[in-house]
């Protein structure tokens, strides 16, 4: 599940990336910053990334989950920094779900 | 070009008038109400679902794009009323009202967007009602959960303008619905006196102004709400 649900992140930031056009998110690995940061994209990229993923894990998982719940919201370090630690939260959610 | 549209509130009134409307146009719509549907009509199928329910919603939505592959329109119809005096009105009260007239048109307005954001393009239309402006008495819950809409409106309309999806308002006079049944008919002649044009509304007048909403030109219109029979 972790390489699947991977290659929805790597995709959903390629999608994105063809508008922002970001050297720093051209070839995506764990350590990718997706937000905070000079690298970070903006909010409203943020946006897109948070709910493609979701609809992703729907597509191809058949799994319902809201990564943008209030767990995420409240952390200390947020789950949306880097592609590791969104993938980490997404795994957090399903199993929890 | 589409016309995928999703009606909440559908089983009676306005929101069954809309669903009614928009399928003899030739849409598809998807509908949705506590219960059944009573009418089966073409181009239209029915959800049971209560809007205030996150995972309900979502997955009514889900199920749509599965369908459909898209939503092109949302009309965020669904709505109680509930008159009482502030001091006489049960928290429990407030609390439904708010669920149903606030949450639900929150809970759609976001997960239908996400999908819209996508495509983008989409139109979401909410209602508003005459009662906020106006500050009737005996409607303080009922005004200020469709006020929170209003406002709403104007936010979405700016979180989402980048999308190309348009969030706007229509602001319904009272029209013979089981909404205002119960109203005594002098308060109801003498609110209908505060209007410009002095009549009770009609579900065309509400479909005229949501029309105009979500035609394809009207991309620049957003964050609006147009309040029916002159009232501002």
């Amino acid at each position: 599940m972790r390489d699947q649900i991977f290659k929805i992140i790597e995709s959903v930031v390629a999608e994105i990336n063809e508008e922002l056009d970001y050297d720093s998110l051209r070839n995506v690995t764990e350590d990718t910053t997706l937000f905070g940061g000079d690298e970070g994209v903006d909010s409203l990229s943020l946006v897109f990334i948070v709910t493609n993923v979701e609809r992703g894990i729907y597509e191809q998982l058949d799994r319902s989950v809201s990564l943008a719940n209030e767990k995420a919201m409240s952390m200390r370090n947020s789950p949306y920094r880097n592609v590791g630690s969104l993938l980490e939260y997404a795994l957090q959610c399903l199993e929890e779900a | 070009m589409s016309n995928i549209a999703i009606i909440t509130g559908t089983r009676k009134g306005i929101g069954l008038y809309l669903a009614e409307y928009y399928s003899r146009k030739g849409f598809t719509v998807v509908g949705c109400s506590r219960s059944e549907a009573e009418k089966a009509l073409d181009n239209y199928s029915h959800h049971c679902l209560d809007v205030a329910d996150e995972k309900a919603v979502q997955q009514m939505v889900h199920d749509v794009v599965k369908k459909f592959g898209r939503v092109d329109i949302l009309i965020n119809n669904a709505g109680i009323a509930s008159m009482n005096h502030i001091l006489l009105t049960p928290l429990s009260t407030v609390r439904r009202i708010f669920e149903t007239n606030f949450y639900g048109t929150f809970l759609f307005a976001r997960e239908v967007a996400k999908v819209m954001m996508r495509q983008k393009y989409g139109r979401i239309v909410n209602f508003a009602t005459v009662a906020a402006p106006l500050k009737l008495e005996g409607e303080a819950a009922y005004a200020s959960s469709k006020a929170a809409v209003a406002n709403f409106t104007q936010v979405m309309a700016k979180e989402v303008a980048d999308y190309n999806i348009t969030v706007n308002a229509v602001g319904p006079t009272p029209v013979a619905t089981d909404l205002i049944k119960n109203v005594d008919k002098k308060k109801m002649q003498d609110l209908i006196n505060t209007q410009a044009i002095k009549r009770l509304g009609t579900f065309e007048d509400i479909a005229n102004v949501i029309d105009f909403f979500i035609r394809q030109e009207s991309d620049f219109i957003t964050g609006q709400t147009v309040y029916l029979g002159g009232i501002s």
